[in-house]
């Protein structure tokens, strides 16, 4: 179907505007608002003792939370891949399910089991281990949401990189550990590298989730998101620009790992 | 042909290990940056405190205490300790305590908050044993109004003008509620005696002009100055840090604001040295500086014009304490109030 | 050596002897932990007052005020995607223009941005202090551009691949036959895009019910006009009604799960449907 000129100008035009007054605009306001005072009061804001905190705790978040999901993640994506067994639409659903829950039930689930008063509460109560207001409820509430990505991402990849590189190495004498770590490993590793982007990304971004399950205490449990909504809500907008355009840099960062990872991904196919 | 080209392999690995270490080495150095609980730009790691105090407050007393932290420091007890203090709806903050936020010095809006604490054996029971009973400081409630006021609102019949909006918070979170509605409350039963034409106040203030159900007393403070309702019902602190205009009704009620020492702190000796200093001269000062009525009777002498005496106050007191008033009028499931809240907002 | 090859040959890919039942295992339990446990905890406590506690939590008025707003303001903008989310992947992959390229990694930002830089982001220029005096904070319109603005990406990540590799064959055989563009597209295009359509707009939907970071700032929660039912399950929390708060969370995830599992039917018989045509 081609359409006339006229109506191909319509529709560029109409989505171009929808997508610069829905994206691009308010990404520049924030850009402009943060930086417009000077690149230095932009540093002083996103130094302060407070933020140093909160982006030492969001990335030791992120220290955890990616290693965990590449450790599980990749042995469960390999046996979603390669293997049949039953069971195996359900262990898919319940990949997918992350997706689906509101962050702020992910908060309430996590309250309601590991709470003093939960199903769990006795972690808290007889072992003094806190999970709720304490670092570990903000590990498993990343946990929750991350979950997907890493296997998502190495998933399809083995699909498409098939077995016969790891058939090969096995008449060849190999173990099942050098396969894994000589061919398996190597051929997912566009894959995987996505997948961990995506799990940073999503870990610093983590919002309402987090709000529910930390004690939210300035210099000690606050994320950088936390911090955003601190600073706003706290009289200090401003301060809220400034670490939105850190998070924002992470984001591109994301948007730049995905344009590799795909022309990554096409120059593979067209390669065999 | 499937081959396994050891040097791609080689090569990727020693590049993804060089990426390791300079993201290890990034990190370290991240970590090595002090943090700290400040978010004043421009203070950096200057004041290092040996002790940290976490403070756990109801919504509005921050203009009060980033001032008295600093004080304390500057005292011989306080050398070396700093406050990390966290804000919220007074109920929703002794709640979160009770099940597990670390604090070591609580302030809530309302007493029934530390009672709270005090059953689940987080504050001694004697923490009102002193002669300010537990309470260092405090306000009055009054109408935050419009620029020049123009519905003219000045006492409690004012609120129920037809089409005035009313802007008060949730009684089941925040302490700053209850204050609101006990107010009038008491006004208008005159002082308990007459219960029912107090309820009736009440039912026909909150169904008929209250939309709204803001968590806390400052949240409260912020839909108003963004543009929404008529009046304000807030404390006298809050009308007094934001310069809004407001008007202290004839008959008010005397808002006291209780402080306690939590038992499990790891810091219990400097946690009691910092509530003790709230009661001494020096501090009674700052808090009156920062809007909020001090209990000192010296000082409130001194403060007299910033904080003028209404007509009549009614306290708890006169009502028959919290023990009663609490129960009756704000149990989370029969309290009146409550009742006639859910029913109105949902 | 022949019989050695022969011998490697015929045994199996290299793994672990009774490794798919362990590593399926290790799979199970780490899913379990993380995501299945926590679920299982709500449905547990929402249960926990029997059924009536249940039924009041989920009928009280402002759980019904909160899911009119959220159900009527996501189906709303999921709709709006819809139209724009086709015209856009439409754009994208039938026409070439400069800075396309761009354009299309940008679609993807809402999907990679914190969801309350999101809100800070849109307050900044559709809230006070607007420099293009558009003032929607604490409307159920600054909620619906929020939402707008998270499910962007769904519809056209999810209809763009189908478009491309849509037979053009078909369009010119039905245009050789005279039909105009307009039936073309009703006839061919849609139903042909109808699967992925329905999905992304399922996945968009769902997000939508659930989302809270991108609305707390610029919504206001104000009761049966902005407030969601994400923001009123926190505020039941924060009261410590722990049943009433799970209740609630159980019709979000009930309603999310239909929704997806009739889009999804439509969408397969659709496909089917399509697939008998050709």
């Amino acid at each position: 179907m081609t359409l006339s000129r006229p109506a191909q100008l319509i529709l560029r035009l109409i989505a171009a505007l929808y997508v610069i007054a829905l994206l691009v605009v308010p990404l520049g306001a924030i850009l402009w608002r943060a930086l417009a005072p000077g690149v230095g009061d932009f540093f002083a804001s996103i130094s302060t003792p407070a933020a140093q905190s909160a982006l030492q705790l969001s990335l030791l978040v992120v220290a955890i939370v990616v290693p965990l999901n590449v450790i599980f993640g990749v042995p469960t994506a390999i046996v979603l891949a390669r293997r049949k067994f039953r069971g195996k639409n359900a262990l898919q659903a319940a990949i997918d399910l992350p997706f689906a829950v509101s962050p702020v039930v992910i908060g309430v689930a996590l309250i309601v089991l590991w709470g003093s008063a939960g199903l769990f509460g006795f972690v808290q109560n007889s072992w003094g281990l806190k999970i709720i207001f304490g670092f570990p409820g903000i590990v498993l509430a990343s946990l929750f949401v991350t979950i997907p990505f890493v296997i998502r991402e190495v998933e399809p990849v083995l699909h498409e990189v098939g077995t016969d590189q790891e058939e090969a190495a096995a008449t060849l004498g190999a173990n099942w550990w050098q396969t894994f770590w000589r061919i398996t490993l190597p051929s997912i590793r566009w894959g995987l590298t996505y997948g961990v982007v995506l799990t940073v990304a999503r870990t610093l971004g983590e919002f309402g989730a987090v709000l529910m399950v930390s004690s939210n205490l300035p210099g000690q449990s606050q994320t950088l998101t936390l911090l955003v909504h601190d600073r706003y809500t706290l009289g200090n907008p401003y301060g809220a620009y400034t670490i939105s355009v850190v998070l924002m840099a992470v984001a591109l960062i994301v948007l730049v790992a995905q344009i590799v990872f795909d022309a990554q991904r096409s120059r593979v196919k067209t390669e065999d | 042909m499937p081959s396994v080209p050891k040097t791609v392999t080689a090569r990727t690995s020693t590049k993804r290990a060089s990426a390791l270490t300079a993201l290890a080495l990034s990190t370290t150095l991240l970590a090595a940056c002090a943090g700290g609980a400040s978010d004043v730009v421009g203070e950096g790691n200057v004041a290092d405190a040996d002790t940290t105090l976490t403070l756990v407050a109801y919504a509005v007393p921050e203009p009060g205490w980033s001032k008295i932290a600093p004080a304390f420091a500057g005292t011989e007890e306080g050398k070396g300790v700093g406050v990390t203090a966290s804000y919220g709806a007074s109920g929703d903050q002794s709640r979160g305590v009770e099940s597990g936020k670390p604090a070591d010095v609580v302030n809530f809006s309302v007493e029934p908050d530390i009672t709270r604490l005090v059953k689940a054996g987080l504050v001694d029971e004697d923490w009102n044993a002193g002669a300010q009973k537990g309470v260092p400081f405090g306000s009055v409630v009054t109408f935050a109004v419009r620029e020049g006021n123009p519905k003219d609102i000045r006492d409690w019949n004012d609120l129920l003008k037809p089409g005035v909006e009313v802007i008060t918070p949730s009684p089941l979170s925040s302490g700053s509620a209850k204050w609101n509605l006990l107010a009038p409350y008491a006004a208008k039963s005159n002082g308990g005696r007459d219960h029912a034409a107090g309820i009736a106040y009440v039912q026909e203030l909150v169904s008929q002009h209250v939309k709204l159900r803001p968590g806390s007393g400052r949240e409260a403070t912020d839909v108003f100055r963004q543009g929404t309702g008529d009046v304000l019902l807030a404390y006298e602190n809050e009308a007094l840090h934001y310069d809004l205009e407001h008007v202290n009704p004839p008959q008010t009620f005397k808002i006291e604001n209780p402080v306690a020492v939590v038992n499990t702190s790891k810091h219990l000796d400097k946690a009691t040295e910092f509530v003790n200093f709230q009661y001494t001269p020096e501090a009674q000062k700052v808090w009156a500086e920062a809007g909020f009525r001090p209990v000192d009777p010296a000082i409130a002498e001194e403060f007299a014009e910033k904080f003028p005496a209404p007509e009549k106050l009614w306290t708890v007191t006169d009502l028959g304490g919290w023990s009663k008033v609490d129960p009756q009028l704000f149990d989370k499931d029969n309290g009146e109030i409550t009742k006639i809240y859910k029913q109105a907002t949902g | 050596m022949t019989t050695q090859a022969d011998a490697y040959a015929v045994r199996r890919s290299p793994r672990r002897p009774g490794g798919a039942t362990l590593q399926v295992g290790v799979a199970v339990l780490w899913l379990s932990l993380i995501v299945l446990l926590p679920l299982a905890a709500i449905v547990w406590t929402s249960a926990e007052g029997g059924w009536g506690a249940f039924w009041s939590a989920v009928t009280s008025p402002s759980a019904l005020a909160s899911f009119r707003v959220t159900l009527t303001i996501s189906i709303g903008v999921t709709l709006v995607n819809v139209v724009f989310g086709l015209l856009i992947a439409w754009v994208l992959v039938r026409d070439e223009f400069p800075l396309k390229r761009v354009v299309d990694a940008i679609i993807d930002l809402p999907f990679a941005l914190p969801t309350i830089v999101a809100s800070l982001v849109l307050l900044s220029l559709y809230g006070p202090g607007s420099p293009v005096g558009i003032h929607i904070q604490h409307t159920a319109w600054g909620v619906a551009l929020a939402l707008a603005f998270v499910t962007l990406p769904f519809v056209v990540r999810a209809v763009q691949p189908v478009l491309l590799e849509l037979d053009r064959e078909v369009e010119e055989a039905a245009a050789s036959l005279g039909a105009n563009n307009l039936t073309i597209f009703l006839r061919v295009i849609l139903p042909a895009l109808a699967p992925a359509l329905l999905s992304g707009a399922g996945l968009a939907f769902s997000r939508a019910i659930g989302e809270f970071g991108s609305i707390v700032l610029i919504g206001g929660a104000i009761p049966g006009e902005t407030e969601v039912s994400s923001q009123w399950i926190r505020t039941l929390i924060e009261n410590d009604d722990r049943v009433g708060a799970a209740a609630i969370s159980i019709v979000l995830l009930l309603i999310s799960f239909v929704v997806l599992f009739i889009l999804r039917y439509f969408g397969a018989r659709a496909a089917k449907r399509e697939e008998s045509a050709r």
